[in-house]
């Protein structure tokens, strides 16, 4: 059997993001996987603060001056006082691709007690193609040991573009606050040894805490919308982003990927605080869920941008209803496409060279 | 919706004798099927008796038995081969089934402990399926897990699992191009998960090791598209296939799920894939169109019973498929034959669509 080909490290083509609020001693356990990169560090809250990054590190800060400068008036679509503000990074960064972490997120080890190289799995799994248009039983045909099973058409094997590796958590898990409360010493241990396609037509609950993309294929969808100070939502920054991107790539024919890296998520946030966070995205989800179900994207939305315009006006249109929130969201979808365009103007996201996939 | 009890004597455990000597096959299996009812088919091409060990609470069906039963009224549906097992389908009382190829033995997981294939099934089959959103845990009704930050609570209780795939370490199911272009290629990863393939995701089922509401999925899962030169390889069939296919439209449609992952079984190696390749040629040629078609099927709203669902898939094989290649016009016709088998011969009624919830 021919050996593997080393995964290539993108350290020139991929930038690290990674919002802060309290400081990022966490970058020592990720030092040796980390240190050829390029980090973007958002700090929310108080901009007066001083973040300590580690030594070593090549990378750019930005706190909430820093945002209203570069932004003016149309900051007003960057969380204050949540992860989400997390996106701002995506904004400003000129690479390829992304991989975002939070700072509560720790290298995990594998079945084996190895440490697992977390970036090194997502830009595998940027790199091969995604299946969304039929179901693998062996999972990601194009992992080592693996392949397409009996059944499967060729005319499908080729695989479109990946656009999102999704990676997931070993220790804490990502709870809601109800299940947190009901479970407050659920661990997850089980390490499931499998990357996979998510289905076109099939919407997922996005984590943004251990999450690989393609900048130039999907940026603009990754707004993580209005949370934290001032609104009424919190904890759904990553949900909102998610089905968003998962409505687009299945719009534009490109992929979604779940499953490995692993990461060791550390800490357990207070389950009281984030019931009243969440509490509105409980009721209002079940508004949501119908609504992305639905979405219709026009044959004329032929790039990430327009596509997103488009769903800014479904949200308004048919989610101002639920809750005004919306509308202001809405709003904010608009000042993100805004603010994107202006600061990546070469038009970096590519139109796709057929039109979107049917 | 709660987890369900199922009894062993709901279950009852088919499989097709396509080798004459069962006796490693089911000594292998001993430990996790003697508790069971067994139902042996025969495959009707065998000419040797079979040899099956001691101890077990089994029935046999040979070709008497299909030519009795089936007699002459049903000309389309042929049981040789791997199709030998639907007529164990067919004949079984119990609601649930579990199917696995005689080619198979039980499997160690990651651990190096013995898998209990037919526990795993019965457990797929006991607790609900998520269709509608796809949890990013996978199971969460798995032990030690849950539905994730951002799970509607909604849809939380889930839907019946009406059929349950498993999968298989040494010789997965590849099709020949695929494992002649290996042929050291071995599955050797142990994934240790269980999940719902999402409503209208398609994929390829494999019946080498499978395990089914007999009630809601088993006028689906019968012989219909048989290859010309279908043998006694499965590179050199894809009749489990267009089964798969159907059940996850009908399912869809219903309001049902379907489950992947665990159980894995141990595949033994047998034939030889490049030799294969003649034959199966024709399969791998018949999935460009098969896995569109499904792709498009749409079902009415007065289909809501398994046995409808299919009805209005014949029609829609007839309309669509059967002029492209003869083999769909065969399988159009055995379709309707073991509907109407299904509805003389097997019991039960067939589900009735499940209230949402």
């Amino acid at each position: 059997m021919a050996g593997t080909p080393a995964t290539p490290l993108l350290k020139d083509e991929l930038d690290i993001v990674i919002p802060t609020i309290r400081n990022l001693d966490f970058l020592e356990m990720w030092r040796p996987f980390f240190q050829q990169y390029h980090l973007i560090i958002v700090q929310d809250g108080d901009p007066s603060k001083t973040i300590r990054v580690p030594d070593g590190f090549d990378y750019e800060l930005y706190n909430r001056n820093d945002i209203n400068r570069i932004l003016g008036p149309k900051a007003s679509c960057i969380s204050f006082k949540d992860s989400a503000c997390r996106c701002f990074g995506y904004l400003v960064s000129k690479k390829k691709y992304i991989y975002t972490i939070d700072d509560d997120c720790f290298v995990a080890k594998d079945p084996s007690g190895k440490d697992i190289n977390a970036l090194e799995q997502h830009i595998k799994n940027l790199l091969a193609p995604s299946t969304p248009f039929f179901f693998n039983t062996l999972y990601d045909p194009y992992r080592d040991g693996a392949d397409f099973v009996r059944g499967y058409p060729f005319s499908l094997r080729e695989g479109v573009p990946t656009a999102v590796s999704h990676g997931l958590w070993l220790n804490i898990p990502d709870y809601d606050a109800p299940t947190q409360l009901v479970k407050p010493r659920e661990r997850n241990t089980r390490y499931v040894d499998a990357v996979m396609t998510i289905p076109k037509g099939t919407l997922f609950p996005m984590c943004g805490m251990n999450l690989g993309f393609n900048r130039e294929l999907i940026g603009p969808a990754m707004y993580f919308g209005l949370m934290g100070d001032g609104q009424p939502i919190g904890r759904y920054d990553d949900m909102w982003a998610g089905w968003c991107t998962k409505i687009i790539c299945d719009h534009m024919g490109l992929g979604i990927k779940t499953g490995l890296p692993y990461i060791w998520h550390s800490k357990a946030s207070n389950p009281f605080v984030n019931l009243k966070k969440e509490y509105k995205g409980i009721y209002w989800q079940e508004e949501l869920i119908p609504f992305f179900q639905s979405v219709i994207l026009p044959k004329e939305c032929t790039t990430v941008q327009k596509c997103y315009i488009e769903l800014s006006k479904q949200v308004r249109a048919k989610l101002g209803k639920v809750d005004e929130y919306f509308i202001k969201l809405a709003d904010a979808m608009v000042t993100w496409i805004e603010a994107w365009d202006e600061l990546n103007p070469s038009g970096a996201s590519a139109e796709v060279r057929n039109g979107p996939a049917k | 919706m709660s987890q369900t009890n199922i009894g062993d004597d709901e279950v009852d455990i088919v499989i097709g004798a396509l080798h004459a000597d069962l006796t490693s096959f089911l000594n292998e299996w001993r430990p996790l099927f003697s508790r069971f009812h067994l139902i042996i088919v025969k495959d009707p091409d065998l000419r040797e008796e079979l040899k099956i060990p001691e101890g077990f609470n089994l029935h046999v069906y040979t070709k008497s038995d299909i030519d009795r039963v089936v007699g002459s009224s049903y000309t389309a549906i042929n049981f040789s081969g791997y199709s030998c097992r639907y007529f164990g389908y067919l004949m079984s009382r119990k609601k649930y089934i579990f199917s696995v190829d005689d080619d198979c033995i039980p499997a160690k997981d990651d651990k190096g402990l013995s898998v209990d294939a037919v526990d795993q099934h019965i457990t797929n089959l006991a607790t609900p399926a998520t269709p509608f959103f796809f949890n990013t845990l996978y199971d969460p009704f798995r032990k030690g897990t849950d539905f994730v930050r951002g799970y509607p609570f909604s849809l939380r209780s889930g839907v019946t699992c009406a059929l349950s795939c498993g999968l298989w370490l040494n010789l997965a199911d590849h099709d020949a191009p695929t494992q002649a272009l290996k042929p050291g290629h071995r599955n050797s990863r142990y994934v240790d998960a269980v999940l719902t393939v999402p409503a209208r995701a398609l994929m390829p089922v494999s019946g080498v090791n499978i395990a089914f509401n007999r009630e809601l999925a088993g006028p689906a899962l019968f012989p219909g598209l048989r290859l010309a030169a279908e043998g006694k390889l499965r590179w050199e069939t894809v009749e489990d296939i267009w089964c798969g296919l159907c059940v996850k439209v009908v399912c869809d449609h219903l309001g049902l799920g379907v489950k992947t992952g665990l159980p894995y079984v141990w595949r033994n190696d047998r034939g030889n894939a490049i030799e294969s390749l003649k034959k199966e040629w024709e399969g791998v040629k018949l999935m460009e169109e098969v896995v569109p078609f499904f792709q498009s099927v749409r079902l009415s709203q007065a289909a809501v019973t398994t046995e409808d669902c299919m009805l209005e898939i014949v029609a829609l094989v007839k309309e669509r498929l059967a002029t492209l290649d003869p083999v769909f016009a065969r399988a159009a016709q055995a379709m309707a034959d073991w509907i109407k088998l299904w509805k003389a011969v097997g019991s039960g009624s067939g589900s009735s669509r499940p209230s949402n919830g």
